[in-house]
């Protein structure tokens, strides 16, 4: 139902550490009117270009804490709240060159009352800068 | 003459600012304050939408809470629980589990001042049953939402019925939405079909269908076979989740109605509400004896932000100023409401 705020828009950024860039980064929220506790994510998927980026490179930072696509389940005690930008890292040597990328999100959410799986997608063209 | 004498009280829930909240437009304090402003003084809240830190926001938020509660001379009514029976992968919750789950959060609307707990139409009657006690000892009822597609005659409700009746704890009750009453198909639901590339002659049949009560659940083949596309199946789905009832369906049930969640998709510039009657509602209400809230729930956002601002706090507005007007508020012979409302709602 938020499916369109779910790229968040001027976040696109590289990863750099040291003097290596080992990714790429954007900010991400949830499609959904309440949080969610993280074992009920289930994915959330990351294309950039066409491109979808392995689900054991991908990372999910809320309020400070990162967690990776394989923690989620057991993840028990912390929450993505309602409208909180995560940051969503892709490891990538290299990262993405500067300029506009098509950024595609897709997120997978357990919710009890839905007899089926749900979530959301949104698709941006996000521009990459310094 | 006081045909229209009554103790409904006004109120909102903030699940009809999810938009603006969600974009951090408005803050929490803003919706209280919102809420104040048009006499909407009982105040229904989502912890899992509003509260940082769910389950457990700390005694600060409680405290700022308390205070803004004075401050706005606003009162918690009730708070809306969730219940993730499939928070553990692979499996479903056991019974303890959901128990513990739904006392945790009669905990939380206790702590909040609430006097009423909406139960997800997903809690199991079980569940209801072993938490009954607890509820009453805390002073609070454990509230069924009755939400489209369900009602009264439908299975699941049938079983929580079993359960109320053979408990007859004053712990247990129903908190019907009124999106059970949806007369007309909403407009906005049928005009973003079409933004999003519904073909209109099968809006056209979709909406005719349910507005004349035909075989909505006929349509999902029929769209099947004249070669519907994902979006207009959609629509077709849409209006087999839709639902009208006679009102009057819940005179039978109003010893268990404690709170009332007054869903609409679109209040128009004339300003009524263009699938639900209100005009027909109300009087059953009053009829009946209803004494509690009726509690905003604006739920027009999602149709309408692929292309307009959304605009809730006008549209909760629009919805109380017409509650005003069918409460009798506007003539002052609410024997209830203006009364315990305290101040000016203009």
């Amino acid at each position: 139902m938020f499916d369109k705020y779910m790229i968040v828009e001027d976040t696109l950024r590289n990863v750099v550490k040291g003097d290596d860039v080992t990714g790429f980064q954007l900010g991400v929220r949830l499609p959904y009117y309440r949080g969610l506790g993280l074992s009920m994510v289930e994915d959330v998927q990351v294309t950039v270009d066409g491109e979808t980026a392995p689900a054991s490179a991908v990372s999910l930072t809320v309020h400070g804490n990162t967690y990776t696509l394989a923690d989620l389940p057991g993840i028990f005690d912390d929450r993505w709240e309602m409208g909180e930008i995560a940051t969503v890292a892709v490891d990538k040597p290299g990262g993405l060159e500067r300029g506009e990328h098509s950024v595609a999100v897709r997120e997978r959410l357990r919710i009890s009352y839905m007899p089926v799986p749900g979530g959301g997608a949104d698709q941006k063209v996000l521009t990459l800068r310094d | 003459m006081l045909s229209t004498a009554h103790q409904i009280k006004r109120g909102v829930s903030f699940y009809s600012y999810q938009e603006e909240c969600f974009l951090k437009k408005m803050s929490l304090e803003d919706c209280v304050s919102e809420a104040a402003t048009i006499g909407a003084l009982g105040i229904e809240i989502i912890p899992e939408q509003s509260m940082t830190g769910y389950p457990d926001p700390g005694a600060a938020f409680y405290r700022t809470w308390d205070g803004w509660m004075e401050k706005y001379g606003t009162t918690t009514v009730a708070t809306d629980l969730f219940l993730d029976t499939k928070r553990y992968p692979g499996r479903v919750m056991t019974l303890d589990e959901m128990t513990e789950s739904v006392r945790r959060d009669l905990d939380i609307a206790k702590r909040m001042g609430a006097k009423h707990v909406r139960a997800i139409i997903n809690t199991p009657p079980e569940v209801m049953e072993a938490c009954a006690s607890y509820a009453e000892k805390l002073g609070l009822k454990l509230l069924l939402e009755v939400h489209a597609p369900f009602h009264y005659e439908h299975p699941w409700v049938i079983r929580h019925l079993e359960v109320m009746h053979r408990l007859q704890s004053p712990a247990l009750g129903f908190m019907p939405d009124m999106g059970t009453f949806v007369e007309r198909f909403p407009r906005v639901m049928s005009d973003r079909a079409l933004r999003d590339g519904a073909r209109p002659h099968l809006v056209e049949l979709a909406v005719e269908t349910y507005n004349s009560r035909g075989d909505v659940h006929g349509l999902m083949d029929t769209f099947n076979y004249m070669g519907a596309h994902p979006v207009e199946q959609g629509i077709a789905r849409l209006s087999t989740f839709l639902t009208w009832n006679d009102p009057r369906v819940m005179l039978e049930h109003m010893p268990l109605i404690h709170h009332i969640q007054a869903k609409f998709y679109e209040m128009t510039d004339e300003g009524t509400e263009y699938s639900i009657p209100y005009d027909k509602i109300i009087p059953v209400l009053i009829e009946g004896g209803y004494n509690g809230y009726l509690s905003s729930e604006y739920e027009g956002n999602r149709h309408i932000q692929d292309i307009f601002e959304v605009d809730s706090v006008e549209q909760v507005r629009r919805q109380h100023r017409m509650f005003e007007r069918l409460l009798g508020e506007d003539e002052g012979v609410a024997a209830g409401a203006s009364a315990q409302g305290g101040h000016s709602v203009r």
